[in-house]
Parts: structure tokens; sequence; C-alpha cells
């Protein structure tokens, strides 16, 4: 299987997620300049984090007018499955591929840390090999991941089971002080309507190994190659 | 064609939470302005816009907002002056 990771200027999670595809899950990947037209046969394509465009007028405002987002969007709309991961989340949402929006921190601090997150549905393509209200730990880093939308948007979310991942107290935390952003309903990662784009704000691919601190990402990679056939 | 200077300013949308402003309004009050109910920070922009006439100025300038100047989801946008430059 084929990965594209796009990179924007400003990515700087790109050659992580390369490695993270390329090393620990051993399969092909290609770097995809912004500029170009051509997802090079990309079976998924990957928006990774950073700052793109020095997030100037919001994060993901700019990037999502990038030439290579509309190869994006139309692999999205045929079905092929998209990964929009911190910076990559907030670029799925301003290209509208996702609802909603990523806001400034409640505490309007930068946060980077490991946090607890509760698997809220492994009925989706990137959650299969989860179980359903597992606790998984990963890395976050961000300034602007408070997940909003409206109240309708959130009940369609929640009913459609598109909310995927959930900020969650871990043992050792105060029960009040675990959503590290203010995300409304302690949203941490959701999927579109047709469950083929998924945007979530920790890093997956900082964590494919316990060396790293945590494996708990690599099963996200792991899903899709079991779902997707090539 | 003329030009414009065109200022618009983008708000979060009221009711939605405005962590900015609310550290701001925390230091008003610290200084003493006690009297500050609310603060909320957005954006001015100003633009130079060349156009046929003021209304058309004005109906790209609203254009731009809608598709990126302003987030439709979280921020209302107003269009402040329009004046010839």
């Amino acid at each position: 299987m084929k990965f594209g990771i796009v990179t924007f200027p400003g990515s700087n999670c790109d050659y992580d997620t390369f490695q993270a595809v390329v090393e620990t899950l051993e399969e092909d990947a290609v770097m995809l300049w912004h500029k170009d037209h051509d997802l090079q046969g990309s079976d998924v394509v990957i928006l990774p984090g950073g700052f793109s465009y020095g997030d100037y007028l919001r994060p993901g405002a700019i990037a999502r007018f990038s030439p290579i987002m509309r190869e994006v969007v139309q692999h999205a709309d045929r079905g092929g499955p998209v990964i929009g991961i911190c910076n990559g989340f907030q670029i799925a949402c301003e290209a509208g591929l996702l609802p909603g929006a990523l806001l400034r921190n409640e505490s309007l601090k930068f946060v980077c840390a490991p946090i607890h997150l509760t698997v809220e549905s492994s009925d989706t393509l990137f959650t299969s090999r989860y179980e359903r209200g597992q606790q998984i730990v990963l890395p976050i880093a961000h300034g602007d991941g408070r997940y909003s939308a409206d109240e309708e948007t959130l009940d369609r979310l929640e009913g459609e089971g598109q909310v995927v991942f959930r900020y969650a107290p871990s043992a050792l935390e105060a029960v009040e002080a675990y959503n590290p952003n203010g995300s409304m309903r302690d949203i941490a990662g959701i999927v579109n309507g047709a469950g083929n784009v998924l945007g979530l704000m920790p890093h997956p691919e900082r964590a494919v190994d316990v060396l790293l601190g945590s494996a708990d990402g690599l099963p996200l990679f792991e899903s899709i190659l079991q779902r997707v056939a090539v | 064609m003329s030009r414009y200077r065109v200022a618009v300013q983008v708000v979060p949308r009221r009711g939605l939470l405005d962590p900015q402003g609310k550290a701001v309004a925390d230091a008003l009050h610290t200084l003493g302005f006690g009297g500050v109910a609310a603060v909320h920070v957005g954006r001015h922009l100003v633009l130079d816009v060349d156009a046929a006439d003021e209304a058309t100025a004005r109906r790209l300038t609203r254009e731009m907002c809608e598709r990126l100047l302003a987030n439709p989801v979280t921020e209302d946008f107003e269009i402040a002056e329009v004046a010839s430059s």
C-alpha cells in the first residue's frame, strides 16, 4: 500500500510520518509537495502536523488552497482514505473535509505532553485494530486544538458514531484537568460521514514504538492496512 | 477602476468560548477597569482593492471574507469601512 504524505511550507511532522510508514509499518510512502497536482498513485493521503504557512490568519486557512488540495479533496470524494494529523486536522476542517473548527487552546498555552484517550469506535477504517472503549496514550503538541462546532453538528457526530477519539482522565490526573485544550465534548478525533476522512489532534506517528514512549499509534496504521485492500 | 481602502473586522462568534478575550478582560479588571463586562479579541484587516465602484469593492470583500478571511464556523465579520484611496 502506498501512503502519500503532503509537505506544506511549515509542515514539520512529514518525515516522522514517513518514518512511521516506511520503517515501522514497512509500507511504501511518497512525499508530495503542496504545489504538485499529482498524488502519484497514493492509496492513502496523510496531511501531517506542523505550522503550514506559519498559521497565518488561522491554522490551515491558507494551506487548504494549496494546489495539491484539489487532488486531495477529489481523492476523499472518491472514498479514498485521508488522515489529517494535528495541523492536518486543522487543514481538513478548513477545506470542508470535516465539520467544525479548531480554536486556540482554552489555556492559551501550547501543550506538549502524552495524553490519555478513549477509542470511541472500533468500527472505522482507522480503528478496527483497537477495542471500543480502549484507553490509549498518544502525544499531543498544539496550541490550537480546541475542537468546536455547533450543537447540531456535535449531536450528529455523536449519533452517527463519528467521534473516534476522546480525551480521557487517567488514574494519575485530576479528573477536571484531562482535556488539554477545552475541546467540546472532549473530542480529540472525528471521521467524516462517509468514514474515509479522519482528523485528530494527537500524533499517532510519534507513537509507533515503545522506544518512543508509546506504540499505541501503530494500530491506527495497521487498521488501514487491514481494511483497505490493494 | 478606482482603488478603495476596505477595513474588515473579524471577531469570534458570540457565545463561543473566547479565552483570549477573557484573559484581556481579566487584565483590565486587575488594572482597575472594573466596568469592562466583556472583551472579544479578533482581527482587523485593511485591504486595498481595485474595483469599478464602491459597491463592487464591498461585494468582492464580502466574498473574500466568506471564502478565506473569516471562518464561517466560528467567526463573524463586518466590513467596517470602504473609502476611496
